[in-house]
């Protein structure tokens, strides 16, 4: 070890202060890295990337999904998904609707946050095609159907048989 | 070498330079014992503020806004101004005294650090004065309160943070310094004395742990101001994430509040047995154990987020590992006095009654630890009660008892006995009148934090704030002993205790200015 990094010296002390610091920081993606690796939290990634047709159909476990939406902050606007709840087979390939209108009187930029329930579902939640990838602008009082593409994949632990995925609309106008 | 000499013979600076340029150690320990002596009674008025505003069920006194601010500058100006300086301030005095060295390391750095803390507090106190209110999000401070919804205050709050992160981490490098590099020849680590031994441990938390609060601040200054979205989930950050690095940092901090409050009672206990310390090296060890602990243990404060199993059975046994050094801590204590020739002046009281009222806060701990029964605890006054348990008659009667216990030897004068044991005795009812019946109210399901409560927690309530106003004028008692004892206390003997042992009793009384200016000789008395 150099002379000067020598944790009884000022200097040595000063590096574990700028390290620690710095660790502060790094916590931000370690928690995204181990909540990704482990499923926690209930995040689920982005679009589904290997080609979905390769996958079997294995339609004798059915599932039953739900959907839930819900706005920020009570936000004015409508935000719904077409379908509450569906039983689909695992690795079938499926589409849903979500509509959304924004009952302001200007424009808006809303992101969508998903969450799945339990959280070691997420990772076997696969979408093809969400909303939720992108920012979403709407004109004051326009109307949008989000669509949604989505899959389950046939390793979702025995014990599931119900899964929620639930998105939460934010205004983002402010930030962005 | 004779410039050498007569430097050792020179007094104090006359006037207020003294105390801006100083780089003694004995006066910035003062400085930093009378900065958080103001900090406890400007901390504690805020508590009565609270205190007086539950006394009854509805609201008399204050709109819930002001008693949030209440409780949020209570908590943050407790920990940051009141205990945290006076440790500082008693290893200023005492850490150069025990280990044989002239002052600190470095005394220059030593004054930047005690000036900071002014300031740092101005700052925070100013708060209270602007539009829009103090801070009023716990002082726990978890975004989004802290960040989307928090007043336009929250930006002072952030710096003077910081500034009293800069000032904790210049003290504690400080101090590890002086006890690595300065302690008088033949003195090897394993004799150090514990106050010392635990301030040493404390140090190293804090240069760990208090980076890790000015990176989680800064994070909140940067998601208010510069459009990031560290804890907003809209822009793809999680508000959870504020809790995981808040209590990263927070958790470790509980312990710098009462480690160097294990090192004072370690060194009352023997003197007033009169008997060496039982378990010298396990007590090291132990505390040692409880500072690695204290950094994989931070999640059993936020059970209720929705962690999965593993990660709550994880926290919850982790968490339930430390009673094991800290249980070996109170057996020592016990055993110490054990068949000791024990005499019971006020420092020793104030020893005594920290072993068993902080053992009564790490039983409530213990039941906290337990992960399912937290679920129903979580965030009501039995969360309260705990952690006041362990802070006051925890942290706050160790500190007291550190002063009474050397006292006489920085100012040459004994404290009045009688009034003595009457503090101790106020002190001790009003604690236990303040804090015991929060742990019925709190398992009845009472949450903190709120101005108006149900009902049938009204008995409690009365009884707690009644509790809470004997306590908090019982510390003007103490003031008034402190200027008592400088202004006309009896003179105090060369060694005031007779069982007390160690380098810092081998010093005239009152400790001149300048001690050790030729290193003692350890072990040759």
């Amino acid at each position: 070890m150099k002379r000067w990094l020598t944790p009884t010296k000022p200097s040595g002390l000063l590096a574990i202060v700028v390290l620690m610091f710095g660790f502060g920081f790094m916590l931000v993606p370690l928690y995204d890295v181990f909540c990704e690796i482990t499923g926690l939290n209930g995040k689920t990634g982005g679009p589904y990337q290997a080609q979905a047709e390769t996958l079997p159909v294995t339609s004798e476990r059915q599932v039953t999904i739900q959907f839930v939406a819900n706005r920020n902050d009570n936000l004015p606007w409508s935000f719904a998904p077409e379908q509450e709840q569906m039983k689909l087979a695992v690795g079938e390939r499926k589409q849903t609707v979500f509509s959304v209108s924004n009952s302001y009187d200007r424009p808006v930029v809303a992101r969508v946050i998903p969450s799945v329930s339990p959280a070691r579902a997420a990772d076997y939640l696969n979408k093809i095609e969400c909303f939720c990838f992108q920012k979403q602008p709407l004109q004051a009082g326009e109307a949008k159907e989000f669509p949604l593409v989505f899959f389950i994949d046939p390793d979702l632990p025995e014990d599931i048989t119900k899964l929620t995925l639930s998105y939460t609309l934010f205004d983002i106008s402010d930030t962005d | 070498m004779s410039t050498h000499t007569e430097a050792g013979h020179h007094g104090p600076a006359k006037g207020i330079s003294r105390w801006i340029l100083t780089t003694n150690h004995k006066d910035i320990g003062t400085m930093y014992l009378v900065f958080s002596l103001i900090m406890l009674f400007i901390g504690g008025s805020m508590a009565f503020v609270i205190r007086a505003e539950l006394f009854q069920p509805g609201l008399q006194l204050v709109m819930p806004e002001f008693f949030n601010q209440m409780t949020t500058m209570h908590g943050l100006i407790m920990v940051f101004g009141a205990v945290m300086p006076a440790f500082v301030g008693l290893a200023n005095w005492q850490v150069p005294l025990m280990i044989g060295a002239p002052d600190m390391a470095l005394p220059r750095l030593n004054n930047l650090s005690f000036w900071i803390l002014p300031f740092a507090f101005s700052m925070l106190l100013a708060t209270l004065l602007m539009p829009g209110g103090a801070p009023d999000f716990g002082w726990t401070f978890y975004a989004p309160l802290s960040t989307t919804y928090a007043p336009p205050s929250v930006t002072f709050f952030i710096f003077a943070i910081h500034m009293m992160g800069i000032s904790s981490i210049l003290g504690a490098i400080n101090i590890i310094v002086t006890i690595f590099n300065m302690r008088a020849p033949g003195m090897k680590m394993m004799d150090l004395p514990l106050f010392v031994w635990t301030w040493l441990i404390t140090a190293f938390l804090l240069i760990a742990v208090m980076p890790v609060l000015a990176a989680v601040v800064t994070m909140m200054l940067m998601d208010v101001h510069f459009g990031t979205s560290f804890f907003n989930a809209a822009g793809g950050g999680d508000p959870v994430l504020f809790q995981h690095v808040f209590w990263f940092f927070a958790h470790p901090e509980v312990y710098i509040m009462v480690l160097p409050a294990f090192g004072i009672v370690s060194q009352i206990v023997p003197t007033f047995a009169r008997k060496p310390l039982f378990g010298y090296h396990s007590m090291v060890y132990a505390t040692a154990s409880i500072a690695i602990l204290s950094f994989i243990v931070w999640a059993h404060h936020m059970f209720t987020v929705g962690m999965p199993l593993v990660g709550e059975l994880f926290f919850m046994y982790s968490t339930m590992l430390i009673a094991v050094p800290t249980g070996v801590k109170v057996f020592n204590w016990v055993s110490t006095m054990f068949r000791g020739s024990m005499t019971f002046e006020t420092p020793m009281l104030f020893a005594i009654a920290f072993i068993v009222l902080f053992t009564i806060g790490g039983l409530s701990g213990l039941m906290l630890a337990i992960a399912p029964a937290d679920f129903q605890y979580h965030d009501t006054y039995f969360v309260v009660a705990h952690f006041h348990y362990v802070l006051v008659p925890g942290a706050v009667f160790g500190i007291i008892a550190g002063v009474y216990y050397w006292l006489p030897k920085w100012c040459g004068k004994m404290y009045d006995e009688k009034l003595g044991q009457w503090h101790f005795w106020l002190s001790f009812i009003g604690v236990n009148l303040t804090f015991f019946p929060m742990h019925f109210v709190g398992l009845a399901g009472m949450p903190r934090r709120i101005p108006d409560y149900a009902l049938q927690f009204a008995d409690f309530n009365m009884l707690t704030s009644l509790g809470a106003f004997l306590f908090g004028t019982t510390q003007l008692l103490f003031v008034y002993i402190l200027i008592k004892t400088v202004r006309k206390g009896k003179p105090a003997p060369q060694l005031p205790w007779d069982g007390a042992k160690g380098l810092e009793w081998t010093v005239p009384t009152p400790a001149p200015y300048h001690t050790f200016a030729t290193p003692p000789v350890f072990g040759d008395k």
